[in-house]
Parts: structure tokens; sequence; C-alpha cells
């Protein structure tokens, strides 16, 4: 057996040449295909109106300006609530409703995954096959319980439905169940460690690409949440409804659109590169599954 | 931790199912603490609406007046009365049935692939691949792409090569609408199934590797088959759930590339025809009986799926 190289201070198999090759020109056309709309999008909210619309059209702007930003931002200046207060509501509502479903879905998925209580597997059946029930038709009947509760209009009816994504608890419920390994579990069992303990300082730091998935796909999800049925107050609403709102006005503001998309798009962005970069670094530095 | 308790170690044999049960729960009642937050919460916004549409089903309610009791009437209708709703399940079908597998299987051989980069450049490529996910509505995008005038780039470069001589109504044309739906589908169908893909690649024990190479595995075709993709079954589970709730419930793209409803009910999908009666026309009743109806069919296609990934690696 042949030893090419080393990957993750490991040593791999042999890998043939033409397949290297081959995967390298799949990935490249198919990034090709994935981030050319994205680079687009870029381009266009850079390019100065008369640039939007001319025959045919080209790629990248001829003089690009910043002037589509400018005229957003003057938009959101103008909004009878400040815009402070958009991007308050987006921060907290994002941050608080990442946390507790971070929070409420790990406790549970390790629970569901590795204590033996009576009932776990029926809990853990009923959470996932909720996943496959229209959305559409339980937001609908969700309004009748929040309203129940008192909570519509109020920040509650966004966050805390999301602390309960049955999402979030199968996803780590199921890196629970590969990672963690049982006999860890069992000699901190023995050792007199309370279940929190194992929980916390064993199993979590086992699981970390997993969470940071979780943080990565809840927090986008909250970031670009637009209007919804359950919040009328103005003051309420986040900064992906109020860009909506600006260009809502149509074709004249097609650069706005596109930069109000950058605009919005930075922040979970941030978020992703911090959350893998971190998942390669804990994966490259340890042998913890040795 | 004292002798007491381990003295009263109860074995299964010696008591009845019942005391054996109640043995569990009380041994292992801190489960339950844990579960607490997430069920009590989920019991509320979950399970309570999924019961209630399931007894709406059966009713005529509109969201004002006390639900009248109609029997079955809500799905005679569905089967036997409404014409759009055999055209929206054919739809919903042929999307499910190429977006689904197509964005599963590309899903993993991409995040497969990426983890034989080096680990440097993995995260810039990995976010090549999800910034389409990552920009909730940057699909709109396509829209310029596609767009019915010559300012959009389909026409303008098929007007300039002399393909065509008149702007092409991409979105509004019959012909074109389902694939040029199904190919915004798969560009940005690289979501959180592909994210944890990524992170269970990681997770896979890196001796299995050494040891298969021992065994006698040659490439990487037979080590992907033969270790990697059963390392990772709970992953492959989740993708799959996510690949189906996402083919099934397609509708989204729809509606902004080619309007709500489409041209001739093209590509009007279950989805669409749920959002109509749930929340514009107000039928309540009969929008909860086409959910229930999709919630078993995205349920035998999950056990179909689950079927089929119990053959990996065999």
């Amino acid at each position: 057996m042949k030893k090419m190289r080393t990957r993750n201070h490991t040593v791999v198999l042999n890998r043939s040449k033409g397949g290297d090759a081959g995967i390298t020109v799949f990935l490249v056309i198919l990034g090709l295909f994935m981030f050319l709309p994205m680079v687009y999008t870029i381009s266009q909210s850079l390019k100065p109106l008369d640039e939007l619309f001319i025959f045919p059209p080209r790629f990248f702007p001829r003089h690009a300006t910043l002037k589509s930003f400018k005229q957003l931002f003057y938009r959101m200046i103008c909004s009878w609530v400040p815009f402070s207060r958009y991007v308050f509501n987006t921060v907290f509502i994002s941050f608080a409703g990442t946390f507790g479903n971070l929070v409420c879905s790990s406790l549970a998925a390790y629970a569901l995954a590795k204590i033996d209580f009576p009932g776990n597997k029926f809990f853990f059946q009923v959470i996932q096959k909720s996943l496959m029930y229209s959305p559409s038709i339980t937001g609908t009947l969700q309004f009748i319980v929040l309203s129940k509760l008192g909570w519509v209009d109020t920040y509650l009816a966004i966050i805390i439905p999301t602390f309960c994504s049955s999402l979030g608890l199968y996803l780590m419920k199921q890196f629970m169940d590969t990672n963690v390994t049982t006999e860890i579990l069992e000699s901190a069992r023995l050792d007199g460690a309370k279940e929190f303990m194992i929980f916390w300082s064993i199993a979590m730091p086992m699981v970390k690409p997993a969470w940071l998935t979780l943080i990565v796909y809840s927090f986008q999800g909250l970031w670009q949440m637009g209007g919804s049925t359950l919040i009328y107050s103005e003051q309420l609403k986040t900064i992906n409804y109020a860009i909506g709102q600006i260009t809502a006005a149509g074709i004249t503001r097609a650069g706005v659109s596109a930069a109000g998309t950058v605009f919005v798009m930075i922040v979970p962005i941030l978020v992703f590169v911090i959350t893998q970069s971190n998942i390669i670094e804990t994966m490259g530095s340890s042998g913890m599954k040795d | 931790m004292s002798k007491k308790t381990e003295n009263k170690v109860v074995s299964r044999k010696d008591v009845t199912k019942a005391q054996w049960t109640l043995h569990m729960m009380n041994k292992n009642k801190i489960g339950y603490f844990m579960i607490a937050p997430f069920m009590i919460l989920f019991l509320i916004f979950t399970v309570i609406p999924v019961v209630l549409s399931l007894i709406l089903s059966f009713t005529s309610f509109n969201m004002i007046e006390f639900p009248k009791f109609i029997f079955m009437q809500n799905y005679i209708t569905l089967f036997l009365e409404d014409e759009l709703f055999i055209g929206a399940l054919k739809y919903t079908m042929i999307f499910a049935i190429i977006i689904g597998p197509v964005s599963y299987v590309m899903s993993f051989i991409v995040a497969w692939f990426i983890n034989e980069l080096p680990p440097k450049i993995r995260a810039v490529v990995t976010l090549i691949f999800y910034a389409p996910s990552i920009a909730g509505n940057a699909y709109v995008i396509w829209t310029t792409f596609f767009s019915g005038d010559r300012y959009g780039w389909l026409n303008a470069w098929l007007m300039k090569l002399g393909f065509i001589s008149e702007p092409v109504l991409w979105t509004r044309n019959t012909k074109y609408m389902v694939p040029i739906c199904i190919i915004v589908a798969l560009w940005m169908s690289l979501g959180v199934s592909f994210l944890s893909f990524i992170a269970g690649l990681q997770g896979v024990n890196r001796s299995l590797y050494e040891a298969g190479a021992i065994d006698g595995i040659t490439n990487r075709w037979q080590e992907v088959w033969y270790i990697t993709l059963p390392s990772m079954k709970p992953q492959l589970m989740f993708g799959a759930v996510m690949s189906i709730t996402g083919a099934f419930g397609f509708g989204d793209v729809v509606s902004s590339l080619c309007g709500n409803p489409p041209t001739d009910y093209v590509g009007y999908t279950v989805t669409h025809h749920i959002n109509e009666y749930g929340s514009v026309r107000w039928e309540v009743g009969y929008s909860a009986a086409l959910s229930f109806l999709m919630f078993l069919i995205m349920i035998g296609a999950n056990l179909l799926v689950n079927k089929m990934l119990q053959k990996v690696g065999q």
C-alpha cells in the first residue's frame, strides 16, 4: 500500500491522480454555477442606474459606484421608525432565538440520545415526524395558540416558538448518536459525575461541529426574517422587512434592491465564516475520537 | 454512590414490566428534566397546532365562526372535485422526484469532495457552495437572468447570437417554467443537510480509514462506500428528512420567479394550494386536510429512503 500524502495528521490511502483531476473539474464547474450569481448580485449593487439596463447586459460595472447603497441608507434614515430600532429588533430576535434554540435542543437531544428513560424513543419519533408537517398550516394554527397566550405582536411570538425547533433537536440528536461514545459517559457516571456536568463538559465538546452548524442555520433564518403575521407594530419589525418596503418600489430601485440583498447577507456570512473555521480548527487539532 | 444504593440494584428479570418501567423512570428522571424545556414548548407550539389541524380537517372552519363538523367531506372534495389539487399534486411530485434525490446526492458529494481539500481552503470553498443558501432571498437575482425583456441575460445573448429575434418570456411561458424553477432550486439546494454532512464527515473515526487500508480498500470510491457512508448514517437520515421536506414543500421559488398563481397553474404545487386555502381563502379545514395528506406522503417517502439507506455499505 502506497502512502501518498498526509491529511489532518493522518495517513490517507492512495488517491488516483485521475480522480483528483476529475473532482477538481467537477468542483470548479459546480462552484462557478453556485458562486457567479452571488458575484453578480454584488456587481448589480455597484452599478449606476443607467448601467442596470443596457443591451447586452454586462457582468461587471464599468463605473462602479456606491450610489445604490447610499440611496438605501438614505431611505432607511427617512423611515419614521428610527432605523436603529429595526437593527435592534433583528439583533435581539436573532441572538435570543438562536440561544434558546441551542440550549433547549442540545439538552433534549442529549437526554434522548444518551439517557435511557422510558418513552424517549416515542418522544423522538413524534419530534422527527413533526418535521414533515406543513409549516404553513401549523403556522396558521399557532396563531390561535399565541393569541390565547396574549403574545401576538410581542417579541415572544417570534422568539419562543423557535426554541423548540424540531430541526435543531434532530440535528443535535443525530450527532450525539455518532460522536458521543457511551463508554465515556458510563465511566463518568461511575465516577459520580452529575448528568448536567457530563452533558456540559463531555458531550457538548464532542458535538461541537453540530452546534456550530445549528447556530449558523438558526441565526441566518432569524436574521433574514421578513414581515410576519404575528407582528403588526412597526417598531417591532426587522431590517429585512424594512428593506423589503424600500425595494417594493420596483424596477426603479433595482440597484437599491441588490444593495439590500448584499446588506442583509453580510452578518450571516460573518457568522458562517467564524463557525466554519472553528469546526475545521477543532477537528484538525484533536484526536478526540480515538 | 454509597453502598446502600448499590445493594438496591434491580434486575430486569425479577420484576414485572410496569415495575421495571417505574424503576427506569425513577432512576433516569434527570432525562425528563432535560427534555422538559423543549417538550413543553413543543407541546404548545407544535403538538397542539398539529392535533388541532387533524381535527379541523374533518370540519369546515374559517378562523372566525365555530368549526362545523362535516366528516370526510374535505377529503372527498379533494380527490373528486378539486381539479387544481390533482394538477398541484402532479407538479409537487415532479419537483420532489427531481429536486429531492439530486439535491441530496449533490449535498453529500460536494461535502465529501470538500472534505478531501486541505483544511485552509476548505472554509472558503464551503462558503462558495453554501452562499446561495445563506442569503435567503438572493435567488431573485435569477429573475434578471431569465427576465422576459431584452435586458435579461439569456434573452440578450440569444438575441445577440441570432438564435431568437425577439425576447422570450421565460418565466411566463409554460414550456420553460418547470425546468427554470428546478435549476434555481438546485442552485440553492446545498442547505442545512450539506452543512450537517460537512460536520459529520469531520467526525468519522480516522482510525477506520487506516484499518480499511489494511483490509484492502484501494481507492476513494470503495472507502466512501464501505467506511464513510456507514459511519455517517445518522447524518444521512437527517439529510434525507431535510431533502424530503424541502422537495415536497417546494413552492417559494415558483412564486417568486413565475408569480402566484403561475401561468396556467404550471408549477403550482400542493404547498401553494395549502397556503391558498389556509391563509387566503380562509378555508382552514380544507387546508388542514391537504396538509395531512402531504404529511402521509412525506412519511411514506421517508420510509422508502430509510429502506434504501439500510443498503449503504453492503
